[in-house]
């Protein structure tokens, strides 16, 4: 049979061809932009538009960026200077940025204590580097518990002794918790531990701090809130809204989770009452209303009911993305610690918080980002954030008519700080990602 | 057998109610409602004192007194004489038209990024990268402020338009005019309407900024027609269907019928009420005649949809990229041809993922539309819970109404999103 085969066959070739180098299509920069750019009409249509946007885009803006003016008094004498050179085209007027970027930036902070809300700033970073980063030791939490005391006392000044007095009482809290389950029992230590330092608080903090600062004085110029602008009070307002309204919010979805039916219906109101209204309208409460549900004695600074407001507003989106983490569980995980013979809290320290956190890890972080974006929006009530600042700048004849270059730079910064903080999520998620799913 | 121990009929004691769990979940809810009940009265004791210390009361009469300010970007009848109550409507009335527009533009937007970010051309899904990155790591307001700069500085003036050689000139085919004071589109008027709406009335007010003019009788027969030919061609689908199902052969020409009963009555009606459009043109200083959209809203409906865009983008990425390719490949086994398999297998998964949260940003579009502060744009908030506020010296009452007015927007969209999520869920144990 072979033997047909092979006499009808007229050619076998006998050796191998020698190895060729692949078709000049299929390898290279061509075959990667056959592959990515060209591999159908529509792509080709759609390769050719956008390469046409970019080159819009990129010869508008180009020759306007780079071309520049960093150093001139005002917008007049920039056109002056474009003007002397022989530019024809808009350029930009980067001058505002070197003349007023401290503005942006520290708002109208006495400019020779800068150094204070920048060592807050290392301060915050060092405190915040341990629970950002497991790898890092464990002893610098320390100053993660000393940041907060330390960083309002740097940047509002005055007397050493009012933290201190105010952190004393988180001591007497944390003491009575350790040292004290033995003598009160358990319910007993955890309500004392939250009742004496709040009556500490209310009532001896102020005293003893001013009666220390009487006999030490040891203290630091005295700035008001409203001098605090720009991106300083943008990061200000966010990050204590975020660290506050972290615990608050994991609290409100236990609590909307739960079978307790007053409690639970008290969380469900306060989630959904929070989240219908825009925060513009929660502001405008807080600057035009909260003096009516106060007694007329207590009166707040401003910026600190922006940062309650903002508070109370973030926990109630930072609840529903936790009740989303605690409902995706699987029941077996209540179930097992319940069979462990775990209670309430033990179950939900150990075994049931520890794993919904981390499937909501994605969600806390967009929302820490939109609560971050939001932080603009206290311009409406008076306080500077950037955006307001930029309003003030331009309201100065030097600087009359500059828009873009002031939108350019507070869009940046803004733009740095929250994509920095989706990449780390995005880091964080892919670390914490044990396999599921 | 039945030797089981009665249970020891034991006195009840006070510590019980701590450390018994049949208690305690009633002692805990019993100290929280009494905590509850001495904060909501302490409040409630503060305002009342408080109103009394100021000498106001708490009466919502303001609403029917004379508003006494304009406004002027309007969709029903206004003048200075309404009364505050009207004044709220007309803001209600603005921040639901941008809303509408941003979220009908915002989907748009946001499936194109979205679809065209998977795309496999590379230069295309970097573009759409930057676009959804820049959007949503910048602040809205930001966003609202420069579209309206843009507006306002880099548009041309109307005199430009003006002279044998102007500067600048109308776009698609002289109907569109994008001035630094608004953008000038046709509006779309009646010789034969319904209402006795005079063609006088619009042309000669060349301060007309309301958006649609008082022809609102033709405008709703001509949203029925169209609703009820919807809901035809849907009758005849049904019945091609059927009758597929009973011969095997879809009925000659059904889609084409289906074409025509939505498209015929309405091209009809239009004709009847002897629809004509009104192009803008230079009258005097200014443009006179069509529509005439404010810098405010126009700044406001792009930036609202811009930025929502961008979230939806990923919204509808990650709703395709969750249905796993398994499913693709099943369906392709079972000889399913691409398109049916989109429109069977993978749309009714994704969209499962993408609706909630799609609705949850609609729902966020239409709270930032509250930012309309930010460029002048007359929405709720700057009606009720602005100028009313500050004429009248009613924040208690105003801030009170303004909340319930979006929360019960919100309560609305949200209570419609659960609906529709409990019958698309996933039944499970």
């Amino acid at each position: 049979m072979s033997d047909t085969h092979a006499q009808s066959v007229q050619f076998v070739r006998g050796t191998m061809i020698p190895e060729q180098d692949p078709p000049i299509t299929e390898k290279g920069a061509l075959k990667w932009m056959r592959e990515n750019l060209f591999s159908s009409w529509l792509n080709a249509i759609l390769t050719v538009l956008s390469l046409y946007v970019i080159y819009w885009v990129l010869a508008h803006i180009l020759p306007w960026t780079v071309g520049g003016i960093w150093d001139a008094e005002s917008l007049s004498q920039c056109r002056d200077i474009r003007d002397a050179s022989g530019i024809d085209y808009n350029v930009a007027c980067w001058a505002v940025i070197t003349d007023r970027w401290h503005q942006l930036l520290f708002g109208f902070y006495p400019s020779e204590l800068y150094w204070r809300p920048i060592l807050a700033l290392i301060i915050f970073g060092a405190a915040i580097a341990p629970i950002l980063f497991e790898t890092l030791p464990r002893k610098m939490l320390i100053v993660s518990i000393a940041a907060p005391f330390l960083a309002y006392w740097l940047l509002w000044g005055g007397s050493v002794w009012g933290p201190i007095a105010v952190a004393f009482g988180f001591g007497i809290g944390w003491a009575i918790v350790t040292y004290g389950e033995s003598l009160l029992g358990a319910l007993g230590a955890i309500i004392g531990a939250i009742v004496v330092p709040v009556l500490y608080w209310l009532f001896l903090a102020g005293p003893v701090g001013a009666a220390l600062q009487a006999t030490l004085p040891i203290g630091i110029a005295q700035i008001g809130s409203n001098q605090f602008g720009g991106f300083m009070l943008a990061i200000i307002i966010g990050v204590s809204a975020i660290v506050l309204s972290l615990p608050l919010g994991i609290l409100l979805a236990l609590g909307r989770q739960s079978d307790l039916f007053i409690i639970n219906k008290c969380s469900v109101i306060f989630i959904e009452v929070i989240r219908g209204v825009p925060l513009i309208v929660w502001l405008f409460t807080a600057s035009l209303l909260l003096n009516y549900f106060l007694p007329p004695e207590v009166s707040f600074d401003l910026m600190l009911r922006v940062i309650i407001m903002v508070t109370l507003f973030a926990s109630a989106y930072i609840a529903e993305v936790v009740r989303g983490g605690l409902a995706a569980l699987p029941r077996g995980q209540y179930e097992g610690a319940d069979s462990l013979g775990l209670d309430y809290w033990q179950a939900m320290r150990l075994i049931i918080l520890p794993q919904a956190l981390k499937i909501s890890i994605p969600g806390i972080v967009s929302t820490f980002i939109g609560l971050f974006k939001d932080t603009t929006l206290v311009v409406f009530i008076g306080l500077l954030d950037p955006i307001g600042l930029s309003q003030a700048i331009r309201a100065d004849s030097a600087w009359n008519g500059i828009y873009w270059e002031l939108f350019i730079f507070i869009g940046l910064c803004f733009f740095i700080f929250c994509f920095s903080m989706s990449q780390y999520s995005q880091w964080l998620e892919r670390k914490l990602n044990t396999g599921h799913r | 057998m039945t030797s089981m121990t009665e249970p020891p009929a034991e006195s009840f004691r006070l510590s019980q109610l701590i450390y018994d769990t049949r208690y305690r979940s009633m002692t805990i809810q019993v100290v929280a409602f009494i905590l509850i009940l001495l904060a909501l009265f302490w409040l409630g004791r503060n305002i009342v004192s408080n109103l009394e210390d100021l000498g106001k009361d708490f009466d919502f009469g303001f609403l029917g007194s004379r508003a006494g300010y304009d406004i002027n970007q309007r969709l029903i009848e206004y003048s200075n004489d309404s009364t505050h109550a009207r004044a709220a409507l007309v803001g209600i009335l603005n921040t639901l038209l941008v809303a509408v527009l941003g979220c009908a533009l915002a989907t748009v937007l946001g499936v194109i990024a979205g679809v065209l970010r998977l795309s496999n051309n590379w230069i295309v899904a970097r573009l759409m990268a930057v676009y959804v990155e820049g959007f949503r790591n910048i602040p809205l307001l930001l966003w609202i402020i420069l579209i309206f700069a843009v507006m306002t500085e880099a548009t041309p003036r109307p005199s430009d338009f003006r002279g044998d050689r102007p500067e600048a000139s109308m776009i698609l085919g002289d109907s569109v005019a994008i001035t630094n004071r608004g953008v000038y589109i046709p509006n779309v008027f009646f010789t034969r309407s319904l209402g006795g709406n005079e063609m006088a009335e619009v042309t000669d007010s060349a301060e007309a900024t309301v958006i649609a003019s008082s022809s609102g009788l033709d405008w709703f027969v001509i949203i029925l027609v169209f609703v009820a030919s919807i809901l035809g061609a849907r009758a005849i689908g049904r019945w091609a269907t059927a009758k597929q199902e009973a011969t095997g052969i879809r009925p000659a020409g059904a889609f084409w019928m289906q074409v025509g009963t939505v498209v015929v009555p309405s091209v009809i009606v239009f004709l009847a009420l002897g629809a004509t459009l009104d192009f803008p043109g230079l009258r005097g200083f200014n443009f006179g005649g069509g529509i005439h959209l404010r810098n405010s809203l126009i700044a406001l409906w792009l930036a609202l949809a811009l930025y929502t865009g961008a979230f939806i983008a990923e919204i509808v990425r990650a709703g395709i990229l969750s249905v796993s390719k398994g499913q693709t490949e099943a369906a392709f086994a079972l000889g399913l041809r691409p398109n049916r398999t989109m429109n069977l297998v993978i749309l009714p998964q994704a969209l499962r993922v993408i609706i909630p949260p799609l609705i949850s940003h609609y729902l966020n579009l239409t709270k930032n539309s509250s930012l309309a502060i930010a460029v002048g744009y007359m929405d709720v908030r700057s009606t009720l819970g602005g100028i009313t506020i500050n004429q009248t010296g009613r924040e208690l009452e105003g801030m009170l109404l303004l909340g319930l007015f979006y929360l019960v927007t919100s309560l609305v969209i949200s209570g419609v999103m659960n609906i529709y999520n409990k019958s698309v869920m996933l039944k499970e144990r």
